[in-house]
């Protein structure tokens, strides 16, 4: 199972999103923004957290529009699958690849802390490893988070089972509690959360393991 | 020529930080304001002199990136 980590000037989790993988037993290739191809063989795209191109214009309207992007929008187009973390999300929505947009959050400040999150009811490979209606602790680290999207799209996101995880005590005043959100082909995954930062035992949190674990488990059999 | 882009919040979008602004108003004693919303100008320096084709252009640059249509519209005036 091949995973493919982009990086823009400005991410700062690719690192992260990259040892997550790996140590579910992904092979990780890193690619820069500028390049016009994926590598062969690639089973997912990871577009990391951080603050690409400074967030100057939109958060993640620029990353949207990198020689990269056609790549990663052919790949999603031919059903490759796609995770998006906190930015990498925005990145996903400004490419058209995820509904709705995220704008600043409803407090106006920015947001660290550990959040609790309760998987949907949806069945996909990102939320496989856990049974639905958990609660899980990971963190957000955003100012802009608040998931807009209009009411007709709301609700038929949530008509077609693909809110992936909703937070407990909304932190940002997202539509619907939403923390993550899947494509129509439940192949594509936004979510603002943080699963990177707690997939490794030696940190002491580990809720957020079994999202890879299970993604390279079922996509090497695919 | 130059082309001047306003972008809005679409009607309807919630603006949190034109809430804050009206709310930072009503602390100062300015009352009456019922209503804010933050926008954002950008100005183009655009080579040509056909005003029609510049406006053609910029929509389009809008629409590719300068403007998230799912939340925001926008207006251009070429001068």
């Amino acid at each position: 199972m091949k995973a493919a980590i982009l990086t823009f000037p400005g991410s700062n989790c690719d690192r992260d999103l990259a040892l997550a993988f790996e140590a579910a037993g992904a092979e990780v290739v890193r690619v820069w923004h500028k390049e016009i191809a994926l590598p062969e063989g690639v089973d997912i795209v990871g577009v990391p957290g951080g603050f690409s191109f400074g967030d100057y214009l939109r958060c993640g309207a620029i990353a949207a529009r990198a020689p990269i992007a056609v790549a990663v929008q052919t790949h999603a187009q031919r059903g490759g699958y796609v995770l998006g973390i906190c930015n990498g999300f925005q990145v996903l929505t400004e490419m058209g690849l995820l509904p709705g947009a995220l704008m600043r959050n409803a407090g106006l400040k920015f947001i660290c802390k550990t959040v609790t999150l309760k998987v949907g009811d949806c069945d996909c490979v990102f939320t496989n490893g856990y049974a639905q209606g958990t609660h899980i602790q990971v963190p957000i680290a955003h100012h802009d988070g608040n998931y807009t999207l209009d009411a007709d799209t709301l609700s038929r996101v949530q008509a077609e089972g693909r809110v992936a995880f909703t937070y407990s005590d909304n932190p940002n005043g997202s539509m619907g509690d939403i923390a993550g959100v899947l494509s129509q082909n439940r192949r594509v995954l936004g979510m603002m959360p943080h699963p990177e930062r707690v997939a490794d035992g030696a940190i002491g949190a580990t809720d957020g393991q079994a999202m890879f674990q299970t993604l390279v488990g079922q996509l090497a059999l695919a | 020529m130059k082309a001047r882009i306003h972008i809005m919040l679409k009607d309807g979008v919630l603006d949190p930080q034109g809430e804050a602004v009206r709310h930072a108003l009503g602390a100062l004693g300015f009352s009456g304001v019922t209503g804010v919303r933050q926008g954002k100008v950008l100005e183009l320096d655009v080579v040509g002199s056909d005003k029609d084709a510049a406006e053609m252009s910029v929509k389009t640059m809008c629409d590719r990136l300068l403007a998230n249509t799912v939340i925001e519209k926008y207006t251009i005036e070429i001068s």
